[in-house]
């Protein structure tokens, strides 16, 4: 049996460089911050590998062959009761160590981007402490043990995200940003706090591994109790699903995510591409038996809501003109689907295929994903602007770029043999058999995605080169290098045999690809490119005639549905006015006015008694005879034994 | 009556006349001398007692000295032809309403007493070598301790009253 | 008894002294009569103390010893009650008790 205590290094590492960074990174070159900051995340990515090295292929294996949940380090910290207790430690199982994979590996390449990319930036030792705050954070939410300690880590991902997306925070609209992203999330974590009461206090325990073994308390109690027509076990996991939405940008709580845009673009190749927006599907994994057995009404609920926020996003990205938010709302797309595979799962080999499915997006989108973000910023670095319209004809100036832009747009778009190809065909294999309606709406929306992207890549890299300013530049070796290292692993990561490995009931079983799903896939994802290759390659009118066709479709979509606006009117005109001014009326006139009205009193009453220290002798005099006769007559005659 | 209580009758009619006198006169050179009075009233309580060697103190230290010292300061520090201000019915009031009722517990309090009714068994009168004796002696009933004490007192009371009223040269 | 007098008799002159002391300590405006209402209440205890020995004492002296020693005690008190006065009045050039009044709130 190996000993996997060291895995509580790979979390113990970022935290004490982010200590240190924020302590001391000022008194020395800011290169020095990087390197440690890097160095640091090498080691634990070094230790990631490691530990899944050894689990999958060393001792992971119960003797049936399903992978167990190994507690690596388990510390007891808080305790309620004899079973209600917080614990803080390591969970080792299939999905977190990919997850521990995907986080150490994408950050560890946007630690390398951004000394290159952040370089002569006034806080670069800020925000490589940042970073691995927010590595440690991230990390400490994937290995979780039990809901709590996820719960606390995930505000603390929070915080971090906060911290990163404000970093400019000299920016107005960066500091809107950052406190949209915390508020929209907070909010939803007050879904996802109620769901972990209710499922505590129906269970008593906040234990992963008792949640989600095979005789939980999930499973027999809360049964009977019926709120409105659902159990509580399905009320508990529709709020924890809404704090995961929240963390996930889905529909309606998908505002703060273009805004995030506002961070820099390592910021959001990290943590809006490829970890912290992938938390809400992890949460969702990693409660999938509890979802599965007690509330398949929420499981169709996570269904519903990724389906619609796919294609949702998927029309407004068509439309968007900044590089980041038609990146920004692609992830939302595909976290959509994520969700989608998710919600239509069953449990147990084949059956599970959604769960499988989906988290094998979620692995290769993180590294695709990442990889256009960290491409976007170096075009970004080169020319100096966001917006697609100026630019134009890159590809002779940025050429490793714009290879390895082209072999993600393709890994997005579902072609093969890229990984996106067989991770996305699973997920429509899982829809398929599922219901045919979703299926066809996934299906536009792969069609969408396709377009979409190369609407993008055209217009960045080919046509008329637009005016520049100087010539852009490739970016340095720093910045390149991880964009080469991702490409590769787009490149090769489809042909991992996930099933093996990830699946829902933790058994490897074989998945085959089946070409009456897969060939239907691949020719909607070329419809998508081609009609973007006949819009986009060469200047046209075509898409401004479409846009005026649609007419007030288009603008809606343009103008994000007004999503925005909606939410900016609730909150104004009706929580403002109707809720915040009476509490604040409350607060500044009834809880204020007892506390000065309570120093009023005291100030009169001493006011009034001061005249005692008159400074008047007889009345001192007066005061000590009319004692003394009292205290005589008290004794003398009222006091009675 | 006998004489005694003819004698105590008197004395203490002027007691209580002229101690009332003294606190509420208005000019403040006749409360000095109904002051003088009383305090001869009481040196004649004393006599009556038949302590003459207390009474003899009483007229010489009281009505000699203190009222003497009173009389020279009210020479120096007050206008003492003008007719002082009657006190105002808020001191008054409280004051005489206090006094009353302490008083009245005062007065009950003696009258339910039940004192010892024996009859005086030996009226002589003071010796006055008892008394020296026992000013000097150490023993039981001896007073040379606290005359010492006192005469510090004194020597300490001078020194203080002469620090305190003397001039400053400034 | 003291040939005829009750001891009560004495006790109550000594209260009402007493009490016309304090009356007059208590509503006096000038400094110098609230020290003539101070020597009226130490004279009424005097008259007290010397009553308690010549009558339920006869044989001891204790009282009058007492009263010696409070005469003089009070001559040592009144000599330095009138420095204080006299520097008063230097510097106020007035003695109304009612206009010493710093040492309040």
């Amino acid at each position: 049996m190996i000993d996997f205590s060291y895995t509580s290094l790979i979390l113990l590492i970022p935290m004490v460089i982010f200590v240190l960074l924020g302590l001391f990174g000022n008194r020395f070159k800011p290169l020095v911050s990087g390197i440690v900051g890097t160095a640091g995340l090498f080691v634990i990515w070094v230790l990631s590998l490691l530990t899944a090295y050894q689990y999958f292929f060393l001792s992971g294996k119960a003797a049936d062959g399903t992978f167990q949940e190994l507690l690596a380090v388990n510390i007891r910290w808080l305790t309620f009761s004899d079973k209600l207790h917080i614990d803080m430690g390591v969970l080792l199982d299939p999905i977190s160590i990919m997850m521990l994979l995907v986080v150490t590996t994408v950050s560890f390449m946007v630690h390398i981007y951004s000394i290159g990319y952040m370089h002569g930036e006034k806080g670069f030792m800020r925000f490589f402490s940042f970073l691995s705050l927010f590595s440690f954070s991230m990390l400490g939410l994937v290995v979780a043990t039990n809901i709590f300690q996820m719960y606390i880590f995930w505000e603390l991902v929070g915080v971090s995200s906060y911290l990163l997306i404000g970093f400019y925070y000299t920016k107005d609209s960066a500091v809107a940003a950052s406190k949209k992203a915390f508020i929209v999330t907070r909010f939803a974590d007050l879904g996802f706090l109620v769901g972990i009461l209710i499922l505590s206090y129906t269970t008593g325990t906040f234990d992963f591994i008792t949640l989600t073994g095979s005789e939980s308390p999930a499973f027999t109690s809360g049964q009977g109790i019926w709120f409105m027509g659902l159990s509580t076990m399905t009320w508990s996991m529709i709020f924890i699903f809404i704090g995961g939405a929240g963390k996930s940008a889905m529909f309606p709580l998908h505002i703060w995510l273009p805004d995030a845009m506002e961070g820099p673009t390592p910021v959001s190749a990290l943590i809006h591409a490829a970890t912290m927006v992938v938390a809400g599907v992890y949460l969702v994994a990693r409660l999938f038996p509890i979802y599965i057995t007690t509330a398949p009404a929420a499981l169709d609920v996570v269904m519903y809501v990724g389906a619609f926020s796919s294609i949702f996003a998927a029309i407004i990205a068509c439309t968007q003109f900044d590089i980041k938010r038609v990146l920004a709302y692609s992830t939302m797309s595909q976290i959509g689907m994520m969700m989608f595979a998710l919600g239509v799962s069953g449990y147990g080999g084949h059956e599970g295929l959604g769960f499988m499915a989906s988290m094998f997006h979620l692995f290769t989108h993180a590294f695709f994903k990442s990889l256009l973000f960290l491409a976007a910023g170096a075009i970004i670095h080169a020319v100096h602007s966001n917006v697609m319209n100026e630019m134009g004809g890159l590809r002779k100036y940025l050429p490793i770029t714009h290879a390895t832009f082209l072999i993600a747009c393709l890994s997005i778009s579902g072609i093969p043999p890229l990984s996106g190809f067989f991770s996305k065909d699973e997920i429509l294999a899982a829809g398929y058999e599922k219901g045919l309606l979703l299926y066809w709406v996934e299906m536009v929306v792969s069609g969408l995605t396709a377009f979409y992207m190369f609407r993008l890549y055209y217009s960045i890299f080919w046509g008329k080169p637009a005016h520049y300013h100087h010539t852009p530049q490739e970016a340095p070796k720093t910045m390149t290098i991880t964009l080469m290292v991702l490409a590769a692993i787009t490149l090769f990561a489809g042909f991992i045999p996930f099933s093996h490995f990830v699946s829902s009931d933790r058994v490897p079983f074989a998945a085959h690809l089946d070409l009456a799903i897969a060939i239907p896939a691949i020719l909607v994802g070329l419809l998508g490119f081609t009609i973007a290759t006949l819009f986009y390659r060469k200047e046209t009118t075509i898409p401004e005639k479409i846009y005026r066709a649609l007419g007030g479709f288009s603008h809606a979509a343009y103008h994000k549905f007004y999503i925005d606006e909606f939410y900016l009117f609730v909150t104004k005109k009706i929580i403002f006015n109707y809720i915040s001014r009476p509490i604040a009326w409350f607060d500044r006139h009834i809880v204020d006015g007892a506390m000065n009205g309570l120093s009023y009193v005291t100030n009169e009453a001493s006011f009034r008694i001061r005249r005692f220290q008159s400074g008047q002798l007889q009345q001192y005099a007066l005061v000590f005879v009319s004692g003394v006769v009292f205290l005589a007559l008290f004794f003398l005659y009222l006091w009675t034994r | 009556m006998t004489i005694n209580q003819l004698m105590f009758a008197i004395f203490s009619a002027v007691i209580i006349t002229f101690s009332i006198l003294t606190v509420t006169s208005r000019r403040i050179l006749r409360a000095a001398t109904f002051l003088l009075f009383v305090l001869v009233a009481t040196a004649g309580l004393y006599f009556l007692l038949q302590f003459n060697f207390l009474a003899a103190i009483q007229l010489t230290l009281y009505a000699g000295g203190i009222v003497v010292l009173i009389i020279f300061s009210i020479l120096l520090t007050s206008h003492i032809s003008e007719k002082m201000e009657p006190p105002g019915w808020k001191k008054v009031i409280p004051a005489f309403m206090a006094v009353l009722a302490g008083a009245i517990i005062t007065i009950s309090t003696i009258l339910q007493y039940p004192f010892p009714q024996q009859v005086l068994a030996d009226s002589s009168r003071t010796d006055i070598r008892a008394i020296a004796r026992s000013l000097i002696s150490t023993e039981k009933y001896g007073y040379a301790l606290p005359f010492e004490v006192i005469s510090i007192l004194l020597l300490a009371a001078m020194v203080g009253a002469i620090i305190l009223a003397k001039k400053r040269k400034d | 008894m003291f040939e005829g007098v009750p001891l009560t008799w004495f006790l109550m002159i000594g209260a009402i002294m007493f009490f016309v002391g304090i009356y007059g300590f208590l509503v006096r405006k000038n400094l110098i009569t609230i020290l003539m209402s101070t020597e009226l209440i130490l004279n009424s205890v005097n008259i007290n103390f010397v009553a308690f020995n010549k009558i339920l004492y006869p044989d001891h002296l204790e009282g009058m010893f007492f009263t010696i020693f409070i005469i003089a005690v009070a001559a040592a008190e009144a000599s330095v009650a009138i420095a204080i006065i006299i520097n008063i009045y230097r510097r106020l050039v007035n003695i109304d008790v009612e206009k010493m009044n710093e040492m309040k709130y």
